[in-house]
């Protein structure tokens, strides 16, 4: 393999990461609020509580090593990127800023008020929407260099009906995985109320969220026929993923083998995120960037992964043992255990 | 190039960097201090060590949470905003950068574990080695940052033929030589803020009226390390002085006002420049200039005049170096009658006028720290990458960044704020006395 393929792959790898735990996090945040304009936030907050409030930074720090990541890997993206995302990504940090803060404020500080729950849970999907329109813009045809700096077509990008497709799908993925998620943590901790009302959630999101992938794909096929076209040719990719889908949503319904539900839900968004990811090889941005032009020289790039190597190496067990500690760990999860919080 | 974009992406810089470095500080100092109050706790079976800890662990949590989304919100600026810079740079400079996610990483797990472990362990040591990871991760990752910063002062391991750069090092750029000086400095500093801002809030609830021994300990302790650390600081910053005039002549030359080349260089000590860039009010140390840049009276020190036009930074860095040099000569000051005082049971040092210079204590190391950044950073204009690239030429061409400058100040304004508010409430409503009733409580229902 070659090092530009190991890159991305890597990075990829963390991305998918920070998809799969921030997604539980937005969405805990949006069902949080939403329970509490329902009147049921009693059977939520605990559980959502339990969960989040260990590794909220450790969400965030997934993220970072994506961006920090792939400029180290691909300088030239910060060039691409940099210059044509300043709109789009500094609204996503103010987003992450308020949240992240809001959050530590609320859980440590002191109990905040029913609106700031409301925005909380609104800036959980806000943030996904604006974060997603990237990789719409790297789809092409948004951007066009003038005087050779990159400029964005913000007309042309508000006004597709693809840009608001990748959007939905990126609202319905994070309630979706949330849900389930969600509907496995509240059955461990033995809540079995918040656990059925998840389980609804979860199912309840599991049409929209078909409809949008399928409308993306369709509509590929008029926005840039050559993605459209890699995207079939790994058609089986796909596949697994929609079958994986099923079955998740079939244990679901039957309320069995929640815990196996989880591991298929994680299976299934890796399976359609590596289909989407190889299906854009080569390019970082349609037409301009492919990874071979894009990527550092030898030698940092063998630094880099040297460096990986060894990062993983502290990393994987101290990952493993916060899960194990937070959840995992049954005493933990039911809040059997008295509270140690500092 | 687009004036008016490189104007707003400065500003923009600035005001994040400026905001993020008083939390990031604290985020590298404070652990440290949490990590001495436990041990001390542990070694004198102390409980009100142990509290002391525990109660400072807990604001912590808030201040790294501003410091993490700052850092975050730094962190993806640096593309936004010098997207030519990250081109360039990332290539030679990106290791260092890389590795400091991890150390990122190691910190929060830790400290999410941490957070959640108090007296879950029978064994308070075992709780307390949590902490290891926490501060170390904190600290690494000030040395990685701080190694990229200086990479930008002094850069090399890399070559560039015909505009193309080749022959990089990775190693070689990251060990520079503005690097020993400036990260030790870094530490050195932010250790040194930590104990004198916890010293200061100590001694505002002893003159607030508490007379609890709990704040007369935490006020020891921490002048202590105040101590320890401002004395490290200033020693460290005579060897960047010392670097500086070696690597940076230039830096040190707008920062001292030395304006010709001569042997036997006096220091000029305050002062104002006027217009005409006549100096006024100055005291003039004879000799020193050259004994602070070689260690020898004799020595010759480059002076302003020998540097193009173009490549002098602005002069008023004079300001903050004198103002960053004062505050830490007079922090020494303050803690070595403190704790001198202590030993020799001094009365004054009890005073509320000596109190209140030591709550002044806290704001004026965050200062200094101000200071000492802005000028390393602004005498290091114009340049981005110093011999390389031009800041003007590093920037983006975006025209929104005026926009964004307003959003993020109504950030920052909200997130400092608030971060204050939460603070003050957080420890408003549960009271040192109130605390330790319930603790014993506690500790008799337990039965231990
Ligand atoms: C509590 C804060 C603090 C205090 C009391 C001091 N410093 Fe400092 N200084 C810093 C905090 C700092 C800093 C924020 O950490 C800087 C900014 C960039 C850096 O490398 O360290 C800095 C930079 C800095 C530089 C520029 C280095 C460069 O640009 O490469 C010099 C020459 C000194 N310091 C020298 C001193 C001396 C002689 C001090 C005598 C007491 C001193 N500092 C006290
Ligand atoms: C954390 C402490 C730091 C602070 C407080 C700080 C502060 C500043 C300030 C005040 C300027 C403006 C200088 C001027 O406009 O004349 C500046 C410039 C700059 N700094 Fe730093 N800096 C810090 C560390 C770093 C580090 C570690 C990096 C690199 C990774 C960096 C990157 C830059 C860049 C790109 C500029 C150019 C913008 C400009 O000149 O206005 N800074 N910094
Ligand atoms: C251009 C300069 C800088 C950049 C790009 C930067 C980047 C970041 C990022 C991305 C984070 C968030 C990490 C997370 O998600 O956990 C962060 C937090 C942090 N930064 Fe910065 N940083 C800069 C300057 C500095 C400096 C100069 C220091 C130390 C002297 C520092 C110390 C810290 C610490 C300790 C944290 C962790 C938060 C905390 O514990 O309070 N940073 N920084």
């Amino acid at each position: 393999m070659s090092l530009e393929v190991l890159g991305i792959i890597v990075l990829w790898i963390f991305l998918f990461g920070y998809v799969i735990v921030a997604s539980i996090d937005f969405g805990a945040g949006f069902f949080n609020a939403y329970s509490l304009l329902t009147g049921r936030s009693h059977i939520l907050s605990n559980i959502i509580q339990r969960y989040l409030s260990p590794v909220w930074e450790v969400t965030n720090v997934f993220l970072v090593f994506f961006f920090v990541g792939i400029v180290g890997f691909f300088p030239k993206t910060a060039f691409y990127y940099g210059t044509v995302l300043l709109v789009p990504v500094s609204i996503a940090i103010i987003l992450l800023a308020i949240r992240g803060s809001y959050y530590a404020f609320e859980s440590y500080g002191s109990r905040g008020h029913k609106g700031y729950a409301f925005a909380y849970g609104v800036s959980g999907l806000l943030i996904p929407s604006s974060l997603s329109v990237v990789l719409t813009i790297s789809e092409g045809g948004f951007v066009e260099i003038v005087d050779g700096s990159p400029v964005l077509d913000y007309w042309a990008l508000f006004t597709s009906p693809l840009t608001w497709s990748i959007v939905l799908l990126s609202i319905a993925s994070v309630l979706y995985i949330s849900a389930v998620f969600l509907t496995w943590y509240a059955w461990k901790a033995q809540d079995l109320n918040a656990s059925e009302l998840m389980r609804k959630y979860a199912l309840t999101w599991s049409g929209p969220l078909m409809l949008m992938a399928a409308a993306i794909i369709i509509q590929m096929q008029e926005h840039n026929p050559d993605r459209f076209q890699n995207m079939i040719s790994i058609w089986p990719m796909f596949g697994v993923s929609a079958i994986l889908f099923l079955l998740t949503v079939w244990l679901l319904w039957k309320k069995r083998g929640l815990g196996l539900s989880v591991g298929l839900l994680i299976l299934q968004f890796l399976f359609a995120f590596f289909a989407y990811g190889i299906s854009h090889y080569p390019y970082l941005l349609y037409p301009y960037l492919t990874i071979y032009e894009g990527f550092t020289n030898q030698e940092m790039a063998i630094a880099l992964v040297i460096a990986f190597i060894a990062g993983l190496c502290l990393l994987i067990p101290s990952l493993y043992l916060i899960f194990r500690l937070f959840v995992f760990n049954k005493e933990y999860v039911t809040g059997n255990q008295k509270d140690f919080h500092a | 190039m687009n004036e008016s974009a490189v104007f707003w992406s400065r500003l923009l810089t600035e005001l994040t960097l400026t905001f993020h470095i008083i939390y990031a500080t604290i985020g590298v100092g404070v652990p440290l201090m949490i990590m001495i109050a436990q041990w001390v706790g542990m070694k004198k079976n102390d409980e009100h060590y142990i509290l002391l800890a525990r109660r400072i662990t807990r604001g912590f949590v808030i201040t790294v949470a501003v410091g993490v989304v700052t850092g975050t919100a730094i962190g993806l600026q640096l593309s936004l905003l010098w997207p030519n810079f990250m081109q360039l740079a990332g290539q030679v400079i990106a290791l260092p950068l890389f590795m400091e996610t991890f150390a990122f990483f190691f910190e929060a797990i830790f400290l999410g574990i941490y957070l959640y472990t108090w007296d879950r362990f029978d064994n308070q040591k075992k709780h307390m080695l949590l902490l290891v990871p926490v501060a170390i991760g904190a600290s690494i990752s000030a040395v990685f940052i701080t190694i990229v910063n200086s990479f930008m002062n002094t850069p090399q391991g890399f070559e560039v033929v015909s505009g193309q750069l080749v022959n990089i090092q990775p190693l070689v750029a990251m060990f520079n030589p503005s690097m020993p000086t400036k990260v030790a400095h870094v530490l050195a500093s932010a250790y040194m803020t930590s104990a004198f801002l916890l010293a200061s809030i100590a001694a505002y609830r002893l003159l607030r009226g508490s007379n609890h021994p709990y704040y007369k300990k935490s006020l020891f302790l921490m002048m202590k390390m105040g101590l320890i650390f401002s004395i490290a600081t200033a020693v460290i910053g005579d060897f960047s002085g010392k670097f500086l005039a070696e690597y940076q002549p230039e830096k040190l030359a707008a920062a001292e006002w030395h304006f010709e080349t001569e042997e036997a260089a006096p220091l000029i000590l305050m002062g104002f420049m006027d217009e005409e860039q006549n100096i006024k009010f100055a005291i003039e140390i004879p000799y020193l200039l050259s004994i602070l840049a070689y260690g020898n009276p004799m020595a010759e020190v480059t002076g302003l005049n020998d540097f193009p036009e173009d490549e002098i930074p602005p002069l008023y860095i004079h300001y903050l170096f004198n103002l960053m040099v004062l505050i830490g000569t007079a922090m020494i000051l303050v803690s070595v009658l403190y704790v001198a005082g202590v030993w020799r049971g001094w009365g004054f040092i009890h005073r509320p006028w000596f109190r209140w210079v030591t709550v002044l204590g806290g704001p004026l190391t965050i200062i200094a720290i101000e200071a000492g950044w802005w000028l390393a950073e602004v005498g290091r204009q114009p340049w981005i990458l110093r011999g390389y690239m031009r800041t003007a030429e590093g920037a983006t061409t975006s025209d929104q960044v005026d926009l964004m400058f307003i959003l993020f100040c109504i950030l920052y304004l909200v997130l400092g704020i608030g971060s204050v508010v939460v603070l003050r409430r957080m420890y408003r409503l549960n009271p040192i006395e109130r605390e330790i009733e319930d603790r014993m409580a506690e500790m008799k229902g337990v039965g231990r």
